[in-house]
């Protein structure tokens, strides 16, 4: 089956939806690829390229009547016009927002395939347009913000005196964010991230930034893998995180995007005009409305105060050769998914969730909304392993523990105060003896306990002195009972060492 | 003359006990490392025979040629069994010869604590009671070590069945000999007679004998340490009772020393340490609740040995069935030819692996396992998810799955070796029987999991021999063998 790629007609489109590198990919897939001529112009990806990738260079009309047609935006009616009958479309179609051009896709009748529909699971991620742009945008709010930024990102200590690091604000931590998260601290700047879902704190801190947590009782489970719209009392107080960030960086990068609503305003006005001269906000969710109040989409602004917003919507479109190749390469993994036996016949299977998920019309059949599907990440994180408590068995009560201390060391004070004169003497040498004990035993290690063992036993020995001494009273019952005395604590002591020895000689380090 | 030379002599040895006093802190310090370990026995011989020597020094001028006659056979023949037995004694079963050692320290309190009573030498009279006391607390303390360390022994080297004694209301039967003994001590303290010192020692050799002869084989671990610290204990008591600060400070070491180590099991087994000092554990009856059943997995030496030669990394758990089969020289064999083939091999040995404390370590370091790849629970436990393959030999309990996992496990709460986190796991095992705690252990029917029954020291034999005769991993086995040096 032919593939055709078309040159995008979109007001100030520059990417193209396949590069020479793709297309080399789809070739292998069995499938014969033509090229509108001039497609990869605005990516800089010359025709003479495709070619060399085993491309046909073509006419605009050979190339929209391919059986199937790969698109970065969703066609004009004038292009719809040149596809042909039963040809599949695959394009960024946006269904949700655009349901007259659904309509219009069934009535053809073709088979459209909506890109940015892709599910949000493990499996489909090599096919998710919507991460790869997301990914390039947050780079390139980085570089925005740079550019408009009249400072080093990095601190510097220089002869000419000392540059403080630029601290950024990132608003969101979905792939845009983390990009931005990654990019900031790349150069050098101090960055700080929010996002109503705790659980990303790691990944925030994976990329070198430092994640601030909005501290309500509220935590956010997303079953479908995007971050949805707060409680009121989560928003105040992230409202007031805002405020108190907003004085004190130098870049913000807002990201919040909620699927099929406004974003969410997160900086307003009074947040804007605390900013320092100088500072630069970059708004993802222009497009969107804008999560900053005085966000002009497409345009770059510039406050009363100083403080420059960035409002561009085509963010991807200013890294033209990356984005198209990122975008080129999902299309090449859906094709690979598209295409079970690699002949170059795109086969739809309905039964597959992610097939499922993105087929918006099939020949004149209209197939969207398509029935929801739950992403593995999310609930597996509710249902989290219940960890098995460990039962305390032992453990007195606190408060029983203290009284016990405090009553022996006082019976100890009265014992030591009141004996007869050797006693106390004996007492304060037992007790300091046991604590050194317990000092010494505690760094033994554990493969030597046996040999430790043996040897307390040799050592314990020592009462040979008491039976010693004893043998020297005259008594013949007293002299008996020593005497047997010193013969089994003289087994110990000889025994007991030489064991210990035995033992030591047999451990070798390897 | 010859008064002030005794008096000098008392000096001099009142200063060799202080000498040697600190080589046994000494001692006892170097046998924290491996390094330190043979150094730390030298200074307690060399403390040792300051001690001896000095005491000698005394006896010999205080006696008659028959009391050093008397003293010198006596070291000699006790001298000579200790070596003797010390040189033929088989690693397996050191447990039950360090029980032995015990009871004779406890039996030479008791002795040492009688004679105080029949001949305490001109003591003053503001402290005849208090010595009746220490003789009272040190008879009683090495009676219970004699007989409770007679016990262990023979339960150790299986003269005796391993399994509990349960007389009825055992708890009020133990504190009821201690109230007895409280009570006969100030009954002796204030009308000494040599019937009170007779009913006092009996007490103490039967409550000995039902503390541990109420604990099942499993628990030996604590108990052999227990029965260290109390025959510290009674070290130190004759120490008060013959003045003697050496005694006092050397039998406080061992004591503590005991009791640390007995405590250090007790976690192992997450049982409350004051209620094993008191003797107030040993078994609960087991809940055998829901047992978890199903099916498992059986693999021949043969596959074992394919699996092992394929593996990248390989945990040996070893438990007492190895002791039992005296599987160590065998296992070490093994151990050596995957080093040798470039497998990477560590033993994890559980805190209560086998009956006395460190008794794993003891048996590899037989079988020439060098030390430093036998690692503790603790250093090992985070290892095993991305292990290829681990063997269990002869272990149970300490690699149940339920004590982590199941709150209703009577063994729940103690830690345990990870094993079922590792890729595959071979279990050695005579049978499907349950451990010594009597609890169903879910690891055999994991997936993951492989039983190769039969005895461990034959299935390992098996093994080492098909390995030897797959042919030798060419490409790694040079490396391997410049790395395992």
């Amino acid at each position: 089956m032919p593939i055709g790629i078309i040159v995008e007609s979109a007001p100030g489109e520059t990417r193209v939806a396949a590069t020479p590198s793709t297309v080399a990919q789809l070739i292998q897939l069995g499938y014969e690829v033509v090229v509108e001529r001039g497609a990869g112009a605005g990516s800089s990806f010359p025709d003479a390229d495709y070619e060399a990738a085993g491309a046909r260079i073509v006419a605009k009309k050979a190339a929209w009547g391919s059986a199937v047609v790969l698109t970065v935006n969703a066609p004009t009616d004038a292009e719809l016009k040149l596809l042909s009958k039963g040809a599949v479309l695959i394009s960024w179609l946006s269904p949700a927002l655009n349901p007259e051009l659904i309509d219009k896709l069934v009535a053809l009748p073709i088979t459209a395939l909506a890109v940015d529909a892709v599910p949000r699971i493990s499996r489909a991620q090599s096919m998710d347009v919507l991460s790869s742009t997301a990914n390039i945008a947050g780079y390139r709010a980085i570089v925005e913000a740079a550019n408009a930024f009249g400072r080093f990102f990095t601190g510097q200590v220089t002869a000419a005196g000392k540059v403080p690091p630029a601290k950024v604000l990132v608003a969101g931590v979905g792939v845009a964010g983390l990009a931005a998260i990654g990019a900031a601290s790349s150069l050098g700047a101090i960055v700080r991230a929010t996002d109503p879902r705790p659980e990303v704190a790691d990944q925030v801190a994976s990329i070198g930034g430092t994640y601030l947590p909005v501290e309500v009782g509220e935590t956010m489970d997303s079953s479908d893998g995007y971050a949805k719209a707060t409680s009121e009392a989560y928003d105040k107080r992230a409202a007031e995180l805002y405020s108190e960030q907003a004085r004190d960086v130098d870049i913000i990068v807002t990201t919040a995007n909620i699927p099929g609503r406004a974003a969410p305003k997160l900086i307003t006005a009074a947040d804007v005009a605390s900013m320092r001269s100088g500072s630069v906000i970059v708004d993802l969710a222009a497009a969107n409305g804008g999560n900053v109040v005085g966000t002009v989409p497409g345009e770059k602004v510039v406050t009363k105060n100083g403080v420059t917003i960035i409002g561009y919507t085509d963010l991807a479109r200013r890294l033209p050769a990356q984005a198209s190749q990122l975008y080129g390469q999902n299309l090449v993994n859906l094709l690979k998914l598209l295409t079970p036996g690699k002949d170059g016949t795109l086969v739809l299977d309905l039964d597959d969730v992610v097939q499922r998920a993105i087929t918006v019309a099939r020949t004149g059949e209209k197939l969207w909304p398509p029935p929801a599907v739950q992403v593995s990440a999310a609930p597996a994180a509710t249902t989290a392993p219940v960890q098995a408590v460990p039962t305390k068995r032992r453990g007195i009560p606190r408060g029983v523990r203290i009284a016990l201390t405090i009553v022996g060391i006082l019976a100890l004070f009265v014992i030591i105060a009141i004996a007869p004169p050797p006693l106390p003497q004996h007492i304060t040498v037992f007790v300091l003896a046991i604590v050194i004990g317990f000092y010494v035993i505690g760094k033994v290690h554990h493969a030597l306990h046996t040999p430790l063992m043996s040897v307390t036993n040799a050592i314990s020995g020592i009462v040979v002195v008491g039976a010693l001494v004893q043998i020297a009273v005259g008594d013949p019952v007293t002299r008996v009972l020593s005497v047997i005395a010193v013969l089994l604590t003289s087994i110990n002591i000889f025994g007991g060492f030489a064991v210990t020895r035995r033992m030591l000689r047999m451990f070798s380090k390897g | 003359m010859f008064d002030s030379l005794a008096t000098a002599s008392v000096a001099i040895a009142g200063g060799a006990y202080i000498v040697a006093a600190l080589l046994f802190i000494l001692s006892l310090g170097g046998l924290s490392r491996h390094e330190t370990a043979r150094g730390g026995v030298i200074y307690g011989i060399v403390g040792m025979i300051i001690a001896l020597v000095a005491t000698v020094v005394l006896v010999i001028q205080r006696t008659d040629g028959l009391g050093i006659v008397l003293l010198v056979v006596a070291v000699a023949i006790g001298g000579s069994i200790g070596l003797w037995r010390a040189a033929r004694v088989q690693m397996t079963g050191m447990p039950q010869f360090i029980a032995l050692l015990h009871s004779f320290v406890g039996l030479a309190a008791v002795l040492i604590g009688w004679n105080g009573y029949l001949h305490d030498g001109g003591i003053a009279a503001n402290l005849v009671g208090i010595h009746h006391a220490e003789v009272f607390i040190g008879v009683f303390i090495g009676a219970v070590t004699f007989t409770g360390s007679i016990i262990a022994f023979l339960k150790l080297s299986a003269r005796m069945p391993s399994a509990p004694l349960v007389l009825p209301g055992r708890n009020a039967l133990n504190l009821g000999a201690l109230v007895v003994f409280v009570g006969l001590t100030i009954w002796f303290v204030i009308a000494p007679s040599l019937g009170l010192l007779i009913a006092v020692t009996v007490l103490a050799l039967l409550l000995g004998l039902h503390l541990v002869a109420s604990i099942g084989g499993g628990d030996m671990p604590v108990v052999v340490s227990m029965l260290n610290s109390y025959s510290g204990w009674a070290a130190a008591a004759s120490g008060f009772l013959l003045d003697n600060d050496l005694l006092i400070v050397t039998g406080a070491l061992v004591g503590s020393s005991g009791a640390f180590l007995s405590y250090i099991m007790c976690q192992a087994m997450n049982r409350s340490f004051l209620s094993v000092i008191a003797g107030g554990f040993g078994i609960e009856a087991p809940t055998k609740g829901d047992e978890e059943t199903g099916e498992y997995h059986e693999i021949t030496a043969t596959d074992t040995a394919q699996l092992l030669a394929e593996a990248r990394s390989v945990i040996i758990t070893p438990g007492f069935g190895m002791a039992v089969a005296q599987a160590q020289y065998p296992v070490a064999e093994l151990a050596r030819v995957l080093r040798a083939r470039g497998v990477e091999v560590h033993f994890g040995i559980h805190p209560v692996a086998g009956r006395l404390p460190g008794h794993m370590n003891v048996l590899l370091a037989e079988a020439k396992v060098p030390y430093d790849i036998v690692l503790s629970m603790d250093e090992i436990n985070d290892d095993f998810p991305g292990t290829s393959v681990v063997l269990v030999i002869g272990a149970n309990d300490t690699v149940n799955p339920a004590a982590a996992e199941d709150p209703g496990s009577p063994i729940a709460g103690m830690p345990v070796l990870k094993v079922w986190e590792a890729d595959e796991v071979i279990v050695f095992k005579r049978s499907m029987a349950s451990g010594y705690a009597g609890v169903q252990n879910p690891l055999f029917y994991r997936d993951n999991a492989r039983m190769l029954f039969g005895d461990a020291k034959d299935r390992v034999e098996e093994i080492v021999h098909e390995l030897g005769r797959l042919n030798p991993a060419s490409p790694g086995a040079g490396a391997a063998h410049a790395s395992s040096e």
